[in-house]
C-alpha cells in the first residue's frame, strides 16, 4: 500500500499520528514524517488517518 | 443483504455515514439526500483559505472511498418530513423515499440575529457559497467589517479579514473575553491580547440592538448605545439544528436530536444520528447528552452509528458498545493555532498552566474535581506535539461518573 501526503496541504495537526502511529509521526519541531510504503496489514488505520486529516492531505494508492 | 438506507444530509457526516455503512458490511442500497448543490466538502478552510481566496473547490471536496462508489446522491434536494412508523421520508421535490434504515445527518444552520435593520451586507459563514459571497464584499477598498460573536469562527473570520487588508475589523460579543465560554478566562485574555496586537478591535460586554441603514447595512447599534460604522457584518452567533423535518414523530428535538449511547434515535433500531445534529451522552464524561460541533464528530459518530444501524437491521452482531469519543478541536487564527483534547468546557472553573507562558507558547489544563478533563495548546506546531502527550492521559482516565 502506497501512502502519499500532500505536503503543501499538510499543516502538522498530527491527527494521523493518533490514528496510525506506525506510519505517521511528528518530529521534535512538530513536523510530519511518514512511511510511504506501508504494510498492507495497516490499511484500516491508514484509512482512518486519511479520514481524520483536517486538510484531507492523505491519499492511499493501491 | 437487501433493503435501503437513506442518509438525510449530504455534508461530511452524510458522506462518512455512507462509507461507514459499507465498512460495517451493509451491501444493500444507500441513498444520500443533500440540499446543497455540491458534493461534500471540507468546511474549516471556509473561514480561512476560502475567505482569503486561496482554496479552489477542488481542494475542498472530499474524495469518497471506492467502497462508496455505488451510493446514490440526490443533491440540491431536501428532506422535508419523515414518518418513522411508516419508514418513509418526503423530499422537497414531492417525492417520497421508503427506507429500511435512516441516518439523520442534517447538521446545523447559522443562527441569525433578530433585530431591526436591513439584511443586505449581513453574512454568515457556513457554506461554500456563504464564504464566496463574503469574500466578494470584503475585497473592496476601505471596507469596515463588524463581526458579531467572538467564538472560534468569528475570531477566525476577523483574523482572515485583517490578513486580507480590511481597513477596520471589530468583533462584538456580550461576554467580556473572546472564546471565554469553551476556554475560560486565562486563555480568553491571552487571545484578546494577541488579536488586538494584530489589528483586531473588540467591543466586549455588549450585544447588538439593531442595524443602521436603508437598503443595506451602514452601522451596528450596540446595546450599550454605541454605533459602529460597518459596510459588512458577519453574524457568528451560534447555530440551529436542522431537525424540523423530524417533527411529529414523538422525538426529543429540543437541541438537535436526542440519541442513546449507541446513537440510536427514539429507541429505534432503524434510525441513528450522525454529526453535530446528534445530541448524545458521552460515556467518557458525565452521561449528559450534548451536541458537539467539532470537525472530528461527523467521522467519529459515523463510524459508531453505522455499526449500530447495520447491527440493528441485520441482527448479525450485537453492535458496538457505548459511544465514548475523545473530543478534539483546533482553530487557526493569525499566526497561531489552538489545539484542544478532551473537554475543556467542563473544567473552565479550574484552569492551570501546565507548561509555557500565556504570553508565548502555552499548554493549559482544565480540571474538575481536581481531575484533568481537557488540554489546550496555544502557539506553534511544537506546542501541539506537547499537548498530544496529555491526550494519552485523557484517554486513559476513567469516566467522570461511573
Amino acid at each position: 500500500m502506497k501512502v502519499v501526503v500532500d505536503m503543501n496541504k499538510c499543516q502538522d495537526h498530527g491527527q494521523c499520528v493518533f490514528a496510525a502511529p506506525d506510519v505517521f509521526s511528528l518530529d521534535d519541531d512538530g513536523r510530519l514524517a511518514y512511511v510511504p510504503d506501508a504494510d498492507e496489514a495497516l490499511r484500516d488505520e491508514v484509512e482512518e488517518a486519511a479520514d481524520v486529516c483536517p486538510l484531507q492531505a492523505i491519499r492511499i494508492e493501491g | 443483504m437487501t433493503g435501503t438506507i437513506v442518509v438525510a444530509g449530504g455534508s461530511m457526516g452524510g458522506l462518512r455515514a455512507a462509507e461507514q455503512l459499507r465498512a460495517a458490511g451493509w451491501t444493500g442500497s444507500v441513498t444520500v439526500v443533500g440540499d446543497e448543490p455540491h458534493m461534500p466538502y471540507n468546511r474549516p478552510p471556509l473561514s480561512k483559505d476560502v475567505l482569503a481566496g486561496k482554496a479552489p473547490f477542488a481542494s475542498l471536496a472530499f474524495t469518497p472511498k471506492a467502497s462508496a462508489a455505488d451510493v446514490e446522491w440526490l443533491l440540491g434536494t431536501k428532506v422535508v418530513a419523515a414518518r418513522l412508523d411508516e419508514r418513509t421520508v418526503a423530499l422537497d421535490d414531492g417525492r417520497a423515499l421508503s427506507y429500511d434504515g435512516l441516518v439523520v445527518a442534517t447538521g446545523m444552520r447559522p443562527r441569525r440575529l433578530r433585530c431591526p435593520g436591513p439584511l443586505a451586507g449581513r453574512h454568515t459563514v457556513r457554506t461554500l457559497d456563504d464564504a464566496k459571497g463574503l469574500r466578494d464584499e470584503l475585497t473592496g477598498p476601505g471596507v469596515r467589517l463588524v463581526v458579531v460573536g467572538a467564538g472560534f469562527i468569528g475570531c477566525e473570520v476577523a483574523a482572515t479579514a485583517v490578513r486580507l487588508g480590511v481597513t477596520e475589523v471589530t468583533v462584538v460579543d456580550p461576554l467580556p473575553l473572546p472564546m471565554a465560554g469553551p476556554l475560560g478566562e486565562l486563555l480568553g485574555r491571552a487571545l484578546l491580547k494577541r488579536h488586538e496586537e494584530r489589528g483586531v478591535r473588540f467591543a466586549l460586554g455588549t450585544g447588538v440592538a439593531g442595524f443602521r441603514g436603508d437598503e443595506r447595512v451602514t452601522g451596528v447599534v450596540l446595546s450599550d448605545g454605541r454605533v459602529l460604522p460597518a459596510d459588512v457584518v458577519v453574524e457568528s452567533v451560534g447555530s440551529v439544528a436542522n431537525v424540523e423535518w423530524l417533527d411529529g414523530n414523538g422525538l426529543d428535538l429540543a437541541d438537535g436530536v436526542l440519541t442513546d449511547d449507541r446513537l440510536r434515535v427514539g429507541g429505534r433500531p432503524d434510525v441513528v444520528a450522525v454529526g453535530d445534529v446528534a445530541r448524545f451522552p458521552n460515556a467518557r464524561y458525565d452521561g449528559v447528552p450534548r451536541r458537539v460541533e467539532h470537525w472530528s464528530i461527523p467521522t467519529d459518530t459515523a463510524r459508531h452509528a453505522a455499526k449500530t444501524l447495520v447491527a440493528g437491521l441485520t441482527g448479525a452482531d450485537a453492535g458496538p458498545g457505548p459511544f465514548a469519543p475523545l473530543p478534539t478541536f483546533w482553530s487557526d487564527q493569525h499566526d497561531f493555532r489552538l489545539q484542544s483534547f478532551g473537554a475543556p468546557g467542563l473544567g473552565t472553573d479550574d484552569v492551570r498552566v501546565l507548561d509555557g507562558d500565556p504570553e508565548g507558547d502555552v499548554l493549559v489544563g482544565y480540571h474538575t474535581g481536581g481531575r484533568l478533563v481537557g488540554v489546550v495548546a496555544l502557539g506553534g506546531p511544537a506546542t501541539a506535539t506537547a499537548a498530544a502527550r496529555y491526550r494519552a492521559q485523557l484517554l486513559k482516565s476513567p469516566a467522570l461518573t461511573p
